[in-house]
């Protein structure tokens, strides 16, 4: 911006992931519109947590923030990752279904309202097992009414990454968007190695982790609408944008015969070496639409 | 437990639909087939082992890739808009492990391919297909996201081979650092940790127990009760909203999910209330 005076550019910059939850949810709202909904004076926190000797939270966790994007109704879920590992409870998960239900209902009402889902989370609570997963899944199915009528934006900024069933939930979502110090996938590499050992997925390898799970090697792929800086305004042009955009005419995880093609042909009879296996992809990517 | 994983699979999809082999074109980890039901042709669909997989990390019924993608098709093939209007009914069959917890994986964005899979049934469901889930083994983690949680119904046998969970033992062990047996004990008093079928069936979310004599290899009389209950679950399905609020409203979930209900109801309020107008 000022870099004509001279200065690096990052000096103007105000980092988003250095946000909590609830900063990052406000600071993508058109000001002065953001109302937050079961706030912590709300308290409605977690009934399991106590009985394991852990102390819940007034909030559980997840914060769901209604305002204008872009001049339009919209609404923004975002997991604390500090709390639990971001991870979905009965009541955080219920809290993301209900306000993506509830903007769904305001669609097909004739307001229309999008969603940000703000996700920092390494899945299902375990302390919550079946209630996690149980929410994960409704999760999804609110995901699914929603995007007929607006988009779902997935926001994964970082540090925690989006894994386990959220990553399924950031796999439905209309458009995702992401940063370099972001992660996405279904498994970490600590739950492969558990499964499968050392050899399958070394946990200490970070550049491994991010050559695989990083924004950047995602976003290489075809899998990432927007790839941005860890910058507020950055991020919270990029939403606007996307919101702007619209319905997408074919959500990513509706291609199913590009996907399912690219999957047959590929070769798993070795460990594919990430920047090599961005070239193949990209590569079929560009025969694919021939 | 994990040993017999797929085994109850291949014996109820057999029993269902006389069939036992894959589809033109599909893995041999994945069954679809479809078979009479009712005044129906249900769409049948089963992920089973595969030990000579092409993935090595999906060889012993986990949902992989081809798995998920393979599943995501044939539930889009029967459920794309066509000219005749009707919807066909489609049975997830699950006894499976898990996901595929691998690198390849990882890398080819499996989290997308069971996210596709799950975008086809719940768009099924939505579009007033009856999507019915039964379990007859295990439905463990992300393998029951993939495959079978997108349901109307849910029906699972009340039988102790029967597990529907977020993490196996082992693994929740391991990560709560506890030992399984402090992880049984503190599960058997906190109902959404329980691995036990009936603390499940107190969370809500299922449609009917069922009692087979002999779930490992279903009797005749199994086979016409089971297709009976599935029967029962298509019309109920066919009578009721598309979307998953039976799942909260249930007598069950009355009194477990008090939680969730709280949360609908007070975000409700706020929601469509004076201080919802944005």
């Amino acid at each position: 911006m000022n870099s004509s005076l001279g200065r690096p550019n990052f000096l103007n910059r105000q980092s988003f992931i250095e946000l909590n939850a609830r900063e990052r949810a406000n600071v993508l709202m058109d000001v002065g519109s953001a109302r937050e909904f079961l706030g912590p004076f709300d308290r409605i926190e977690s009934p399991w947590l106590a009985a394991q000797g852990i102390t819940p939270q007034a909030d559980d966790g997840c914060v769901v923030i209604k305002g204008r994007i872009a001049g339009q109704a919209a609404v923004a879920v975002a997991l604390e990752g500090a709390f639990q590992g971001g991870s979905i409870g009965e009541v955080s998960g219920a809290k993301m279904t209900a306000a993506l239900e509830f903007a769904a209902e305001d669609n097909a009402r004739g307001i229309p309202t999008s969603a940000v889902i703000l996700l920092e989370t390494g899945g299902v609570r375990l302390q919550e097992a079946n209630l996690g997963l149980a929410a994960t899944a409704e999760v999804m199915n609110a995901v699914l009414m929603l995007r007929r009528h607006a988009p779902v934006i997935c926001l994964t900024a970082g540090t925690v990454g989006c894994f386990g069933g959220m990553g399924l939930v950031a796999g439905l979502a209309s458009y995702v968007v992401m940063t370099r110090e972001g992660r996405l996938g279904m498994n970490g590499a600590e739950v492969i190695q558990e499964e499968n050992g050392i050899e399958e997925f070394d946990p200490s390898d970070r550049a491994l982790i991010w050559a695989i799970h990083g924004g950047e090697q995602r976003q290489a792929l075809g899998l990432v609408d927007a790839l941005v800086e860890d910058d507020v305004n950055a991020i919270a042009s990029a939403v606007q944008a996307l919101i702007r955009k619209g319905v997408p005419a074919t959500h990513r995880s509706s291609e199913i015969d590009l996907y399912r093609r690219r999957i047959q042909s590929l070769d798993p009879s070795h460990q594919w070496e990430p920047r090599e296996f961005r070239n193949w992809w990209s590569n079929r990517l560009a025969e694919d639409r021939l | 437990m994990n040993d017999f994983a797929g085994k109850r699979g291949r014996a109820w999809f057999h029993a269902l639909t006389g069939q036992s082999r894959p589809m033109e074109g599909d893995p041999a980890s994945v069954l679809v087939a479809d078979a009479d039901l009712g005044g129906d042709r249900a769409r049948f669909l089963c992920v089973v082992p595969n030990p000579g997989g092409r993935f090595p990390c999906a060889r012993h019924g986990e949902v992989g890739l081809e798995e998920a993608w393979t599943l995501a098709a044939r539930v889009h093939e029967i459920t794309r808009p066509n000219g005749s209007g009707a919807k066909q009914p489609i049975v997830a069959l699950v006894d499976l492990k898990s996901q595929a917890y691998g690198r390849r994986e990882e890398i080819a964005a499996i989290y997308l391919a069971a996210a596709g899979a799950a975008d086809a049934y719940g768009t099924a469901r939505l579009a007033g297909h009856p999507v019915i889930s039964l379990v007859v083994g295990q439905a463990l983690s992300g393998g029951f996201l993939t495959h079978g949680y997108q349901a109307n119904r849910i029906l699972a046998f009340d039988d102790a081979g029967v597990m529907i969970h977020a993490m196996h033992k082992a693994a929740a062990a391991r990560v709560t650092r506890r030992s399984v047996k402090d992880l049984e004990a503190l599960a058997s008093k906190i109902a959404p940790m329980s691995y036990d079928i009936r603390d499940f069936a107190k969370l809500g979310l299922l449609h009917k127990l069922l009692h087979p004599t002999n779930p490992d290899l279903p009797t005749r009389e199994d086979v016409a009760m089971v297709q009976a209950e599935l029967i029962a679950a298509i019309e109920d399905a066919r009578a009721t909203p598309v979307d998953l609020r039976n799942r909260r409203e249930s007598k069950e979930a009355e009194a477990t999910r008090r939680a969730s209900r709280l949360v609908y109801q007070k975000l409700s309020e706020q929601w469509h209330g004076p201080s919802g107008k944005i």
